[in-house]
């Protein structure tokens, strides 16, 4: 069921090249810069706020850079040269539609069934070994609404399994979620890892990220550090990861860039060190700068 | 008792032909009821066949009741509020369902003082309740060829629009239907209103959309038996509100939406899903 990563051409790297996402002009992710290498399995760790979430939708393309871009692997949508999978967060999905599990997962097979394609023998064959890899056997004909918070998230994780693509995204796959299930996840997303597929998880847990992570980008808007777990999640870079203040300042003046490339902002400040666009906002409790905090759950 | 259930069916004409209508609009209305329903568009469904209103009103005072001028003239009122409200949730501070009701609200009233400074109270509730009796068979023919093309549409956009609605942020992701299927999907509705018009009215013709999906829910827990059961909903009632208005000479239009509007209550208090008596029922429970 599963082929290799490496079949799909997974070869090149997904590159941020002085990437700047955000909302209404705010910037979110801010100046990020980096490689991740294909096969990596690489965890997304920051506080609330933080530009975890936008990465990742940046990532998909649904939301385009107010700067810099994203080439490679994922380069903008229309020439993406791989597939990617993507687990959003949970309450993305509409709980009372009236499908089964089995419907949810075959959604995994849309890019080989499409439109019309029939779904044959074949398919619920893979669906069902979709099912069995996450602990969910037997469970094709409830109805999604009646599933716990636990067992979505393993049906998700089927999802994925089903549509085989080299790059796969998941956007705080473990809130919420008990020990035994983290467990039987953090098994599959191995497995994947093993399949020479890139794994780009968003995540709270740090004992977590610790024990399975090879490759870890802490961030804060910008890059607090981003390479080897054991070398980014050090005491002084999450203390200087939790200094950045969530609300955006409605009134900060435009970042610009010189045509040279550099940075020429119009405000000072030193770029390096834990910068934030928001104390006005925070200092003022300004309701508009508050509420742009999370412009998409 | 059968003689009173066939018998009008087979001594008039215009009995017969209100029933295949009503067959053609409980079918093809049952599929966007329910979508309109899971999207918790019911209302937006209601707020659109006003919207068509004004277009209808037009081009009767313009052209008289002619059925081509008034169907294009309901479609083209129709799809423009419908951009129109789209438009203005994207561009201003109103939510969609905000400017959709305040452009209903506006359609309708302009709607009936068109039809009142050209014709009469009896035009005026042609409009507003139509006229499922006196279907002639070129609005027949239209009804039909309304519902055959929503089904076919349907056929092809039916993955997109449920993914679209049951998790939109996946779909955007494997696929880039779900903008298209929805547009495609509210031209349908529209399509279905004007055709509902002309056998409803403005004010009725959501209802037979609305009221068959509503009451589907407590019925299935499955998505293509609940599109089957509100079809068969509709054409129950639809029967059943002939039949009340033939034998008890009341107006058919509201015999046939009571009639809709008993199965719902009867679901709402019965019905094997979710209803009253299912959730309340205290009965034993499995071991797993």
């Amino acid at each position: 069921m599963l082929g290799t990563a490496t079949d799909h051409g997974a070869a090149s790297a997904i590159i941020l090249d002085d990437l700047t996402l955000g909302y209404d002009r705010h910037p979110a992710v801010h100046h990020l810069s980096g490689r991740i290498e294909p096969g990596a399995l690489l965890a997304v760790v920051g506080p609330n706020g933080a530009g975890k979430s936008t990465l990742i939708k940046g990532l998909i393309g649904e939301l385009k850079p107010l700067g810099g871009r994203i080439s490679g692997a994922l380069a903008g949508p229309g020439r993406r040269q791989v597939r990617l999978a993507y687990v959003p967060q949970k309450d993305g999905i509409d709980l009372t539609y009236p499908v089964s599990v089995f419907d949810l997962v075959a959604m995994g097979l849309w890019e080989r069934r499409g439109l019309f394609g029939a779904f044959g023998r074949s398919d619920t064959r893979a669906v069902a070994q979709a099912l069995a890899l996450v602990g969910l056997s037997g469970f094709e004909r409830r109805p999604v609404g009646t599933l716990s918070g636990g067992q979505l998230q393993r049906a998700l994780f089927a999802r994925v399994s089903l549509q085989d693509a080299p790059v796969i995204l998941l956007d705080e796959p473990f809130s919420a979620i008990d020990n035994a299930t983290v467990d039987d996840l953090m098994t599959v997303i191995g497995g994947w890892h093993r399949e020479g597929r890139t794994v780009v998880a968003v995540l709270h847990d740090l004992a977590l990220v610790r024990g399975h992570f090879p490759q870890t980008l802490l961030m804060a808007r910008q890059v607090i550090g981003w390479g080897p777990t054991a070398q980014v999640l050090t005491p002084e870079n999450l203390a200087r990861s939790r200094a950045m203040t969530e609300a955006f300042d409605e009134t900060a003046p435009f970042c610009e860039v010189s045509p040279e490339g550099g940075h020429a902002h119009t405000h000072d400040h030193a770029h390096d060190n834990g910068h934030d666009h928001g104390d006005a906002a925070a200092a003022t409790g300004s309701p508009a700068g508050q509420a742009k905090t999370h412009p998409h759950a | 008792m059968l003689d009173g259930l066939f018998a009008p069916f087979v001594e008039f004409a215009f009995m017969r032909r209100a029933l295949a209508g009503i067959l053609a609009l409980a079918f093809s209305g049952a599929p966007l009821g329910v979508l309109l329903m899971l999207r918790r568009m019911s209302l937006t469904g209601d707020g659109l066949s006003h919207a068509i209103l004004p277009g209808t009103a037009i081009a009767y005072a313009v052209f008289g009741l002619s059925l081509w001028h008034m169907t294009l003239g309901g479609f083209l009122a129709g799809g423009a509020i419908m951009l129109l409200a789209g438009v203005m949730a994207r561009t201003t501070m109103l939510k969609e369902d905000a400017t959709l009701a305040s452009f209903y609200l506006i359609s309708l009233a302009l709607g009936v003082m068109i039809v009142s400074l050209r014709g009469s109270n009896v035009d005026l509730m042609h409009f507003l309740f139509g006229s499922v009796l006196a279907l002639d068979d070129a609005t027949l023919l239209l009804v039909a060829g309304i519902a055959s093309i929503t089904l076919v549409s349907l056929a092809l956009l039916w993955r997109p629009l449920v993914l679209d609605g049951l998790d939109p942020g996946f779909l955007r992701t494997v696929s880039r239907t779900g903008t298209p299927a929805y547009f495609g999907f509210m031209i349908l509705l529209v399509l279905n209103l004007v055709a509902g018009f002309h056998a409803l009215g403005t004010l009725l013709a959501v209802g037979f959309l609305v009221l068959p999906a509503v009451t589907a829910r407590f019925w299935a827990r499955d998505l293509s038996a609940m599109v089957l059961i509100a079809g068969i909903i509709a054409f129950s009632g639809g029967l059943a509100g002939l039949l009340l208005s033939y034998h008890a000479s009341v107006p058919t239009g509201p015999a046939l939406i009571l009639a809709l509007g008993l199965i719902f209550a009867a679901s709402v208090l019965f019905g094997p899903v979710g209803s009253v008596l299912a959730t309340h029922r205290a009965g034993r429970h499995r071991t797993g």
